[in-house]
């Protein structure tokens, strides 16, 4: 058996819609992972401090306010400036697919829009967390 | 010494971090090697840290309770670190981990280390790795560890063979005081917590628990009962000095010692339990199917065998 899957799954910033990230939490533990989750309101810091804490194998951040551009770019350079870059950072909720190529260019694993069935984010996850090790 | 056991010791958060993973894991690996050979370098730097357990029933308020708990903690200057116990599915074994939802103000303050951990199958209220995630933050200079169970019901006892002083937290509105008077849990507590002490019936609560102590044989240790309203701190300083007295009560009287080497016991205990079993399960595994034709043909039988594993071990 290998080691059980990690995933931190965060709401930064201000907007309260925590719905998805409810939704994709339920679906990893269907899935077998084991899912930090944070809540809402958190901090880049916070968000890099619990990923370290909990040994994660991937952050996953929910975004619905539009402020992705922001977060990604600091969650991202914090675990950078930790060493921790091998942790995976991928995320969901109401990114213009426009946007999408920026945060890849970050160094986001994947970005996952609305209408993105749970099973493909799992597939997408497992495949991600495997090539890691 | 090995790298990992020095990031521990220098309490670098992403060595401890690997560490519990390890000791999390080691039931899934043919080798337990490393996670031994980790702890027995990192055991001789343990001791320094007072345990405290938190227990009782889902939705008592023992999140909320450990969040306050940290912070006064914090007020006080001394490291933190936490391990909250989450149930697993006994389906997918996955698990949602969010006792720290509530605390997580703290998470990027350097001197707390919060950690969740999912039960993966046990049934005592904490996993099976708790015990050593206790030891690899104690190694790791922490002078407080608070230990959050799953939610229990009434025999989820293990924690009292992990943590040096057990708060059982109560809520008013579970039950009558034949509740309060049943084996288990009840027994455990070192401190009583009646939390949501602003709602009706907490007093009834409290007063019905201290009654029940008033039977107590052993009247070395009294356990308090302390009422508390998690959410805005009131009672948190009391608890606070409630823990510290039987802190004191441990240090100062043949209890405390009493106490380690209870922990001791089952520690070497647990710890034969889990290499015998791998062990045994080897050894019957190795001729398992020669065995079991042989069974069946009545040449041998279950209880041969398992005389003839016993012998090999």
């Amino acid at each position: 058996m290998t080691d059980k899957i990690r995933v931190v799954i965060a709401k930064p910033g201000l907007d309260g819609h925590d719905r998805g990230a409810k939704v994709i939490a339920r679906a990893l533990r269907d899935a077998g992972m084991e899912v930090i989750y944070t809540g809402l309101r958190q901090t880049p810091e916070q968000i890099v401090a619990t990923a370290l804490q909990e040994d994660a194998d991937a952050v996953g951040i929910s975004i619905l306010s539009g402020a992705h551009h922001f977060y990604f770019e600091k969650v991202i350079s914090l675990l950078k400036e930790k060493g921790a870059e091998d942790i995976i950072v991928f995320g969901g909720g109401v990114i213009p697919d426009e946007d999408v190529p920026d945060l890849i260019a970050m160094g986001a694993g994947a970005v996952f829009g609305p209408g993105t069935s749970t099973g493909t984010t799992i597939d997408w996850l497992k495949k991600a967390v495997a090539k890691d090790e | 010494m090995s790298v990992l056991s020095s990031k521990i010791l220098n309490g670098d958060v992403r060595g401890i971090a690997r560490a519990i993973s390890i000791m999390e894991n080691k039931t899934n690996r043919t080798g337990v090697s490393e996670a031994e050979e980790l702890m027995k370098e990192i055991y001789p730097h343990t001791g320094n840290a007072w345990i405290i357990g938190i227990t009782g029933s889902p939705g008592s308020g023992k999140s909320t309770l450990t969040d306050k708990l940290i912070e006064q903690f914090r007020t006080e200057g001394k490291k933190v670190g936490v391990i909250a116990v989450d149930p697993s599915s006994p389906f997918s074994g996955g698990a949602i981990l969010a006792d720290r939802i509530r605390m997580q103000r703290h998470s990027d303050d350097p001197e707390v280390y919060i950690r969740s951990l999912g039960a993966r199958g046990a049934l005592g209220g904490v996993s099976n790795g708790t015990r050593e995630t206790s030891l690899i933050l104690d190694a790791s200079g922490k002078d407080i560890i608070i230990i959050e169970t799953v939610g229990v019901g009434q025999s989820e006892i293990d924690i009292m063979r992990i943590a040096d002083t057990v708060c059982v937290v109560l809520v008013p509105g579970l039950g009558d005081e034949i509740q309060i008077m049943k084996a288990g849990i009840m027994e455990i507590a070192d401190v009583f917590v009646v939390n949501k002490a602003d709602r009706d019936g907490a007093d009834k609560v409290a007063r019905e628990t201290r009654a029940m102590l008033d039977l107590l044989k052993n009247k070395d240790w009294i356990p308090p009962v302390v009422l508390t309203i998690a959410e805005d701190g009131s009672g948190l300083p009391e608890l606070v000095s409630k823990i510290d007295s039987h802190k004191k009560f441990m240090h100062d009287t043949e209890a405390g010692i009493e106490r380690i080497e209870r922990r001791l016991n089952s520690e070497v205990e647990n710890l034969l339990l889990s290499r015998l079993v791998v062990r045994a399960w080897q050894l019957w595994g190795e001729n398992k199917s020669n065995r079991i034709k042989d069974m069946l043909e009545l040449k041998t039988n279950p209880y041969a065998i398992v005389d003839e594993i016993i012998k090999n071990i």
